[in-house]
């Protein structure tokens, strides 16, 4: 599974992109925070604001409690700020 | 047309593009780069991107414009990467028979591009770096109106 990280969240991180593999159990969208969230105390600092957090899953937006798949491409950012 | 790209936009040359065609008003809409924030002085902006996500949401929008206010042509530019102060960042380009169409379509798009659209801006001052946030009333008017 891809993570990809966009704005501060990527600033914060130190990184913008990462390949994971969660556990069996990690089924949503809410669940892969929570898991990511131990990952480092970075992971921990940005999910801390996951209420500004908006997420995609295959480059389209979806809510916390979507469903998640092994090969998905998931990128989490703050709000858009184009124009 | 839609196009993402670092160097400027020849405003001109875009314009001429759609002068061309038989149209009866034509609306232009060009974003600027800020030479300030609170009165401090910004060096550059910068705007990162979702490739392949941002390209399929400027054409959603282009293709939504074009049928709803029924417009001969639409050009959507939107720049990423550094961008100086007093640059341009967008260029929004409507044509149609009625003004009132092109005028809508316009004020559309960029509304659209301002909160739907997966870019997202830096500001660089002298000593610091400012993520840009999202205004509630440019997310409150895209609810309202569309």
């Amino acid at each position: 599974m891809k993570i990809i990280y966009f704005s501060w969240l990527k600033e914060t991180i130190g990184k913008s992109q990462e390949n994971v593999k969660p556990p069996s159990n990690i089924k949503n969208i809410k669940s892969l925070i929570e898991w990511l969230s131990k990952k480092s105390l970075k992971h921990k600092k940005i999910f801390l604001k996951s209420k500004n957090i908006r997420v995609s899953i295959n480059q389209k937006i979806v809510n916390k409690n979507s469903k998640i798949k092994k090969n998905d491409e998931i990128a989490f950012f703050p709000p858009f700020t184009g124009g | 047309m839609i196009k993402l790209q670092k160097q400027k936009i020849n405003i001109s040359k875009e314009n001429k593009k759609i002068l061309k065609k038989k149209i009866g008003a034509f609306v232009n809409f060009i974003g600027i780069a800020r030479p300030t924030n609170n009165s401090k002085k910004i060096k550059f902006i910068e705007i990162e991107h979702y490739p392949g996500m941002t390209e399929k949401k400027i054409k959603k929008i282009e293709i939504y414009a074009l049928k709803k206010w029924n417009l001969n042509s639409c050009i959507i530019i939107h720049r990423y990467g550094k961008i100086k102060p007093g640059e341009n960042i967008v260029y929004i380009g409507t044509a149609a028979q009625h003004r009132i169409n092109a005028f809508k379509a316009c004020e559309f798009i960029i509304d659209y591009l301002k909160v739907k659209a997966p870019f997202w801006k830096t500001e660089h001052l002298n000593n610091k770096k400012i993520f840009v946030k999202s205004k509630k009333r440019d997310e409150k008017k895209i609810k309202l109106n569309y």
